[in-house]
């Protein structure tokens, strides 16, 4: 699909819109639909339109797979995080009540916060997944477990129902 | 009156979409239909109320699993061995359940029904004090990271815990090797 | 009975798709097949929870505010905003385990070298009678 003018033009130009999209949902998703798990999904969307037009190659470059699988465990720290800062300014674990001055100011940062830590671990998870998926190469030289060779995998089917 | 018709209509689309599914050996349009089949459910997510669950729906069961599958089906044979299917057990199986389950229904509330003990309990609790201590309009999500926040934090360590286990999975070293040119390689690393 | 029929149409459709996944699950002998199935099932389950949380000329759980006091408008009638979080998170839950599962199917193809279920049976079988002959 490199060659495809048409699709290259059209991934350069909507890339930048799509991650643009995925940040409104992630971050006014206080306001109307939205939140960590869809912005997740569409901001790795648009690393995912940009590695099936161009190549895997060119996608582990922009993303590097190292990072990637980094920021998937770092969503979930910022979210323990969030949990243990509470803990330590005096109250519950994940009680936001105390990350401000005010209850509802501090709640208020708590919200975004742990959306923010979902949205990251969504978006590298989805993202790794599908360069782990694209980027699986079944060996040719790799042989199957022992198999004897008077056996062929449809020797005795047996006909059922 | 028109919600429950445009209800029942997707609801039917639906039905029809899964038998095609059961009937085709194709395993491309089989994955396919699986994609339209989400997108319809996400149509009928708006219609019950649940934008985000919809919204949900179509980023990830319409587009992020379709693409999963076709990028797996790269090393997948396109066609379902026909002929072999089971079919007799099954149908007692599926049959059973669901006589059984269709039997409970009928004593469920009815779709819509306000005064359903679903409504009673924690919700209107949620629904009446959210806005007015937290200002935040959303329900959804102050229940989903305020109020319930324990279980976000569990479904995030779900999805963190399958994603490694497909990195493990796909691109880890295999516990066997055969042959001996890999055995090699992993002594030299060894050394 | 057809008043329950239209006012329960939506829980005995969730039943109807339930048992179609279901039947793919049990039925099929390929992989991936059954693995559409079971999201076919899960979609089943999604809905029924969505349509338990429906309230009839209901809106989406999103506040409006009423515009003098600053309060939330609470004459306006709002569906239940419990199952949506529950399915919101068990949809993308759904996907990530799908994944795991698609992940075992390639491993299975690479070692075995077909997604059938039985073939993959017969050559378990072959290696295990092998093993116990020698």
């Amino acid at each position: 699909m490199k060659n495809n003018p048409i699709l290259r033009v059209v991934t350069k130009t909507l890339f930048a819109p799509i991650i643009l999209y995925g940040l409104y949902v992630q971050f006014h998703g206080d306001f109307g639909p939205g939140g960590g798990f869809q912005a997740g999904v569409i901001i790795a969307a648009a690393f995912i339109l940009y590695g099936m037009v161009f190549s895997l190659e060119e996608l582990k470059q922009l993303a590097p797979p190292r990072i990637v699988h980094a920021l998937m465990a770092m969503g979930a720290l910022i979210y323990t995080g969030v949990g243990v800062a509470s803990f330590l300014l005096g109250a519950e674990f994940l009680n936001y009540d105390v990350l401000a001055k005010y209850p509802a100011k501090g709640q208020h940062y708590g919200i975004l916060i742990v959306e923010f830590g979902v949205g990251l671990t969504v978006a590298s998870t989805i993202l790794g997944l599908f360069m782990a998926f694209a980027g699986f190469d079944i060996p040719k030289n790799k042989k199957p477990p022992k198999r004897s060779p008077s056996v062929k995998p449809n020797a005795s089917v047996k006909k059922r129902s | 009156m028109s919600t429950l018709l445009i209800n029942i209509s997707l609801v039917s689309f639906m039905l029809v979409i899964a038998l095609m599914i059961t009937f085709s050996h194709r395993l491309f349009a089989i994955i396919v239909m699986s994609g339209a089949y989400s997108l319809i459910s996400a149509a009928m997510f708006v219609n019950l109320d649940a934008v985000d669950v919809a919204f949900t729906e179509a980023a990830v069961g319409a587009g992020f699993s379709t693409v999963l599958f076709l990028a797996a089906m790269a090393w997948l044979p396109a066609e379902e061995k026909r002929d072999k299917a089971l079919v007799i057990l099954p149908l007692i199986v599926c049959f059973a359940a669901g006589s059984l389950l269709m039997w409970a229904v009928a004593y469920l509330p009815a779709l819509g029904d306000p005064s359903s003990v679903v409504h009673q309990h924690v919700a209107p609790r949620y629904l009446a004090e959210s806005y007015d201590i937290l200002h935040i309009p959303n329900v959804v999500t102050t229940v989903l990271a305020s109020y319930r926040g324990f279980d976000t934090l569990g479904e995030t360590i779900v999805v963190f815990t399958a994603g490694l286990g497909v990195l493990l999975i796909l691109t880890g070293k295999t516990g066997r090797v055969q042959n001996d040119k890999a055995n090699n390689d992993i002594r030299d690393e060894d050394e | 009975m057809s008043d329950l029929l239209l006012s329960h149409w939506n829980y005995f459709i969730v039943v109807l798709l339930m048992m179609i996944g279901l039947f793919n699950v049990i039925s099929s002998m390929n992989l991936v097949k059954k693995l559409v199935g079971l999201s076919i099932f899960q979609t089943s389950v999604f809905l029924l929870y969505i349509s338990l949380g429906k309230i009839e000329s209901g809106t989406a759980p999103i506040i409006i505010k009423s515009g003098h006091d600053g309060h939330g408008n609470m004459d306006i009638l709002y569906s239940n905003p419990l199952p949506h979080v529950l399915i919101l998170t068990a949809i993308v839950v759904g996907v990530a385990t799908t994944a795991l599962g698609l992940a075992l199917v390639l491993r299975i193809k690479a070692s075995f070298n077909s997604i059938e279920e039985d073939e993959i049976l017969n050559v378990k079988r072959a290696i295990n009678s092998r093993s116990k002959s020698s």
